[in-house]
């Protein structure tokens, strides 16, 4: 009995050993080296995983990082410059410095801006939409309002406003990964340099329409009069097919357009009330009023 | 015996509510609008300026490159615009509005109703008065005619095959077509067996055309080389695979063309262009076009000029009802609803469907049951709930493995599914998103 104990016991140990052998040499043999400084860039990095520096996820990203000679080309946007000066120390690189951004949506045809002409019922998913047809409004450059950008993002930074039917972004949340910009089909939305206090100008319009065809589906279209190109003083407004830019380097936040523009086509957030001098300034106060409180409100939802 | 493709396809009710109804010239309208996009390819060249006085025939665009085609005023009178209008997918499109004046036609061409039925000219001759006249598949596809009868070279076709099938419900403006230029019909396929060099042509139609299938027959026999064969009723035979599968029994192989298996496949409308742009030099400025839908208070077949608006066909038909939900240019199973009533007709525009609100209306969507119906009816084989899957989910590479490009849109998928998936929605995007994918690697 103690026999059959004792071999059994030996037979498996025996066995086991030269499994281990054989296990180790083959390891050995077919060992895979990795830079154990991937293992350290990928703890630096947010593990948010949103492919927003290019990648398809973070382990990716630090592959390519510790690959790289200088980190050229190479930028992660939800970790910002703080991830990247870290991620640098480890590789014993110095990164470039890049401006923050922020997504911003372009599009202020809301409900009773930009009426419907016809009436959509197929699935609910702004892709499937534009690739039947141009829209349900006048306007076939403006927003489908089904919210694809809403479902692509993944840091709850952009919602659908069920009032204007238009998405809105929280700026304190976004990441400005670039998912929103991938999968919006009208290409609304832009990632614009971040700003102190998170201010902003930009031209809410991407109608590339004559004027007269533009206003016509909209309200607040950019119909490309140019006045706000005149009265821009850093030259940092272009306009282009019926369409005004605003350049968000060059742009230092002046306001002068603003209150230029004929149609409220172009937007000023979170800045302070202006000091009224007439009547025409005071609705425009008012309404960006209106805006800054809205604004406000998202940000203190975020910080809870 | 009547033929038929054996995979796939469904049976939708048919609504032919204007078989008997004949063709109806429709007066010409105060204002066309010409859009310069009407077939696929390279969009014409405008070769006229604003203000010019236009005859009806005279070329206002020259088609430009190998796949493009010509484009002619269908009315006399003065060019007012030239500009981007609407046009039936709710995008600004490059057309020529004309406003009519008068009814005066380019000197050369025949007016006379009379039937020619002798070809004189040489083959180049014919090749170039289709091109000429810029004739474009009438079926709705609208590929030039003259670049599909120009076959690459190492092909060789034995068939020539004519699609009267008109599979899609409610449509008749090919079946009224065959029933009253029957004759030209013909003589327009025997001069495409001219250009194609070949000796056979059959004219499939479907068996619920039976008096079309008996006036053609007893004029076939005047004809060299030229069969009717009967089809059963089943969408969609009039598919150009499908019709050669039920014809002549050869499968088109993934992604190739009918000419791959020694085949060529035209609309009776196509043939009857042809035959008045080589016996009478009438370019394609006019086409049938069915205006109907069971609201309508008199739906008829007319023979509209290209760029009348819709809205003035469905004047002449009535009137727009009120309980209107949708009005679709083309058929129910292929049509699209139409963004405006502004909207012209084109070389493609085969029909106008009016649909009620109750009956327009989309069901709600619920969730896939697995019942392999859309596997079933769909006429290439494909798996269309897996595509839809794949579509939604951006898998790209995996579509194009599943021969997304082999679907034809016919919509049977999505007429069949009991849980009203927006099958044929989404395998459109697929469609558009392997476009899309294929164009950014070629960039790269």
């Amino acid at each position: 009995m103690t026999d059959i104990i004792l071999y059994t016991i030996i037979t498996l140990s025996a066995t086991g050993v030269i499994a281990a052998i054989i296990l180790y040499l083959v390891a050995q043999r077919f060992k895979v080296f990795e830079d154990p400084r991937i293992d350290l860039v990928e703890e630096a990095l947010p593990a948010a995983n949103c492919g927003g520096c290019g990648y398809p996820g973070c382990r990716n990203f630090a592959e390519a990082c510790v690959k790289s000679d200088d980190l050229k080309g190479l930028f992660c946007p939800v970790g910002g410059n703080d991830t990247m000066a870290h991620v640098a120390s480890i590789l014993g690189m110095e990164a470039k410095e890049q401006d923050p951004t922020v997504a911003v949506v372009r599009c202020a045809g809301s409900f009773d801006k930009r009426l419907r002409i016809n009436y959509y019922d197929g699935p609910a998913s702004c892709a499937i939409e534009s690739n039947l047809y141009a829209g349900d409004t006048g306007c076939v450059y403006g927003c489908l309002g089904h919210g694809d950008c809403v479902m692509v993002c993944d840091f709850d930074a952009i919602h659908m406003n069920t009032v204007t039917g238009l998405p809105e972004v929280t700026d304190a949340k976004c990441t400005a990964c670039g998912a929103c910009v991938e999968a919006c089909p009208k290409h609304i939305i832009e990632l614009r340099k971040r700003n102190k206090k998170d201010r902003k100008i930009f031209v809410c319009c991407i109608n590339e329409e004559k004027g007269g065809i533009a206003r016509k589906s909209c309200e607040v279209a950019c119909i490309g009069c140019g006045k706000c190109v005149k009265v821009c003083p850093h030259e940092a407004i272009t306009l282009e097919n019926y369409l005004a830019y605003i350049d968000p380097v060059k742009c230092r936040l002046c306001r002068k357009c603003v209150m230029e523009c004929p149609t409220n086509a172009i937007h000023e957030i979170n800045f302070p009330p202006r000091k009224d001098e007439d009547s025409g300034e005071q609705e425009i106060s008012a309404l960006n009023g209106e805006q800054i409180k809205s604004e406000s409100d998202l940000t203190n939802n975020a910080d809870i | 015996m009547y033929k038929t493709f054996h995979k796939g396809g469904v049976h939708p009710a048919e609504n032919k509510l204007t078989a008997e109804s004949g063709i109806i010239d429709l007066p010409v309208p105060a204002l066309v609008t010409i859009p310069v996009t009407q077939h696929i390819g390279a969009p014409a060249r405008v070769v006229v300026k604003k203000g010019d006085n236009v005859k009806t025939g005279q070329i206002i665009g020259q088609g430009e490159g190998f796949v493009s085609s010509n484009i002619h005023s269908s009315v006399t009178g003065t060019v007012s615009k030239i500009e981007k209008f609407i046009d039936s997918s709710g995008y600004n499109r490059l057309a020529v509005e004309i406003e009519t004046s008068d009814d005066e036609w380019v000197e050369n061409i025949d007016l006379c109703k009379e039937l020619i039925r002798e070809i004189t000219l040489p083959r180049p001759e014919l090749l170039k008065k289709i091109q000429e006249a810029g004739i474009a598949g009438m079926g709705g596809a609208t590929f030039p005619t003259h670049v599909k009868m120009f076959l690459p070279q190492g092909k060789t076709v034995d068939h020539l095959l004519v699609n009267g099938a008109e599979c899609e419900p409610y449509l008749t403006s090919d079946h009224v077509l065959m029933l009253e230029k029957g004759e030209e019909i013909l003589t327009g396929i025997t001069i495409a067996m001219q250009v194609l060099g070949v000796t056979n042509a059959v004219i499939g139609i479907e068996k619920n055309k039976i008096n079309a299938i008996g006036y053609l027959e007893s004029h076939a026999a005047k004809y060299n080389g030229i069969s009717i064969q009967g089809l059963k009723v089943k969408y969609p035979q009039g598919s150009e695979k499908q019709l050669v599968k039920s014809i002549l029994k050869r499968e088109v192989p993934s992604g190739g063309l009918p000419s791959d298996v020694g085949a060529v496949v035209f609309n009776v409308g196509t043939m009857f262009a042809i035959y008045e742009a080589v016996q009478k030099n009438k370019p394609l400025i006019d086409r049938i076009v069915t205006v109907t839908g069971r609201s309508l208070r008199s739906p008829s077949n007319f023979r509209v000029r290209i760029g009348t608006h819709m809205a003035d066909l469905i004047k002449a038909a009535g009137g727009l009802p009120e309980n209107t939900g949708k009005v679709i240019g083309g058929g129910p199973m292929m049509g699209k609803a139409l963004n405006s009533l502004d909207v012209p007709v084109t070389k493609g525009t085969s029909g106008l469907l009016i649909l009620e609100e109750k009956e327009s209306r989309r069901k709600p969507i619920m969730n896939c049951i697995r019942c392999s119906k859309c596997v079933s009816v769909c006429p290439m084989g494909l798996e269309p709930y897996l595509l839809m899957i794949l579509a939604e989910r951006r898998f790209c590479e995996l579509i194009e493995d599943c021969h997304i490009g082999d679907c034809m849109e016919c919509g049977s998928c999505s007429y069949i599914c009991p849980a009203n998936r927006p099958l044929l929605d989404y395998i459109r995007l697929g469609k558009a998103r392997l476009r899309e994918l294929k164009r950014k690697k070629k960039e790269n």
